[in-house]
């Protein structure tokens, strides 16, 4: 039962933080509800589905079917956080001062809260699956379904538990520096999704390692603690990465800081010239 | 000149990935693995197969060596590991941890 509640929890917990970051990051908007619970709910169909054909997932592509699928989901997610990012590198000025100046809430407008949407649910998907299959497998190897669901459920309030905490810490940083530090909190979510794909893809035997464990801090933070596994989630934490991770991780900071930037000033440069006519 | 590194070093990306991997072999069976400790060639990309011959699937995980891998009941899959420094790297089954452990010797 303690078994079943950790790993339901471990799975949880990173669908939970990613939620949280989102839901944060869409104070205020109008219509996030609709959006995340539709996130939420597509996500927990498509891991019941994604479970279904685990087997035929993993074998397909001689037998590393699993890491093309979860690499593409990653690298999705991926692309997904980082329009948002776009997207408010252009218009998060505005919001904010909308939603200092005339209230609390802002109408989403165009906002891409269908990027958000999407890779929630593919958090969910990817995480969704792994504790169906689990939960499927310890059912099947006979232990009790009322200790199963007794633990497995302990482990899902507590993955919750710990988003809400996030949540709740997250909406009282300020107006001025919320839509920055959320921001960056997606920035560095989706670097640490793209060094998990590249991990995918090399474990896959499509990419090269480029070297082992460039560094170990293992015995400082070990990912199976539970900071490591929340600074796994928020940040990409990895106690030994390998070299193709750090490139995806630091390539991807760079490509989205540099769109964010770009777009950042071709608006405000737009704006001065409004203001010059 | 710079080009000829960056040549030189797609060469070498794309060798390594491209040159045919050993394979070695892990089964699992009564949520144990075996060989408990597998030795494997140090510097060099091994293709592991992972034969699960329990009708439940097994996740192979391994932190030191960034591993994670569903085997679904009565199947298999492969994994891709190393080049590995001379060492020695545990993993384990994450849906049955208090009897699948195993290790992996880089020698």
């Amino acid at each position: 039962m303690l078994s079943a509640a950790v790993i339901v929890f471990r799975e949880v917990l990173e669908a939970a933080l990613i939620i949280s970051i989102v839901m944060a990051a869409t104070r205020n908007v109008m219509n996030r509800g609709m959006w995340i619970t539709s996130g939420i709910a597509t996500g927990l169909l498509g891991a019941c589905v994604v479970a279904l054909f685990t087997d035929a997932i993993a074998f397909s592509l001689d037998g590393v079917g699993q890491e093309a699928f979860n690499a593409g989901i990653l690298l999705t997610a991926v692309l997904m956080l980082g329009w948002h990012n776009v997207w408010m590198a252009q218009h998060g000025k505005q919001l904010a001062s909308r939603m200092s100046n005339l209230g609390r809430t802002v109408s989403s407008g165009d906002a891409p809260l269908y990027a958000l949407a999407a890779a929630i649910s593919l958090a969910v998907l990817r995480e969704g699956a792994e504790v169906v299959l689990f939960l499927h497998g310890i059912a099947a190897s006979g232990e009790s379904p009322h200790n199963l669901l007794l633990g497995s459920s302990a482990g899902v309030m507590a993955g919750i538990l710990a988003g809400y905490l996030l949540y709740s810490g997250l909406v009282r940083v300020p107006v001025k520096q919320f839509f920055s530090v959320t921001s960056w909190m997606i920035l560095l979510l989706s670097c640490g999704l793209a060094a998990s794909a590249a991990n995918y893809l090399e474990q896959g035997g499509w990419l090269p390692a480029m070297g082992y464990a460039i560094w170990d801090t293992s015995s400082w933070i070990s990912e199976q603690s539970l900071t490591g596994q929340l600074l796994h989630t928020l940040v990409g934490y990895q106690a030994s990465p390998s070299g193709i991770q750090i490139t995806f991780y630091v390539v991807t900071l760079i490509v989205t800081l540099t769109l964010m930037k770009t777009v950042s000033s071709l608006n405000s440069k737009s704006e001065q010239a409004a203001v010059a006519n | 000149m710079s080009r000829h590194y960056a040549i030189a070093a797609l060469a070498f990306a794309l060798s390594s990935t491209i040159c045919v991997a050993e394979e070695f072999i892990i089964t699992i069976k009564n949520h144990q693995f075996s060989p408990i400790e597998l030795e494997v060639p140090a510097g060099e990309k091994v293709r592991l197969k992972v034969v699960n011959q329990d009708s439940t699937p097994e996740e192979f995980e391994s932190y030191s060596m960034n591993r994670e891998k569903i085997i679904p009941g009565n199947s298999q899959g492969i994994v891709f590991i190393g080049p590995l420094r001379p060492g020695t790297y545990e993993y384990f089954g994450e849906f049955h941890q208090e009897t699948a452990h195993g290790r992996i010797v880089a020698r």
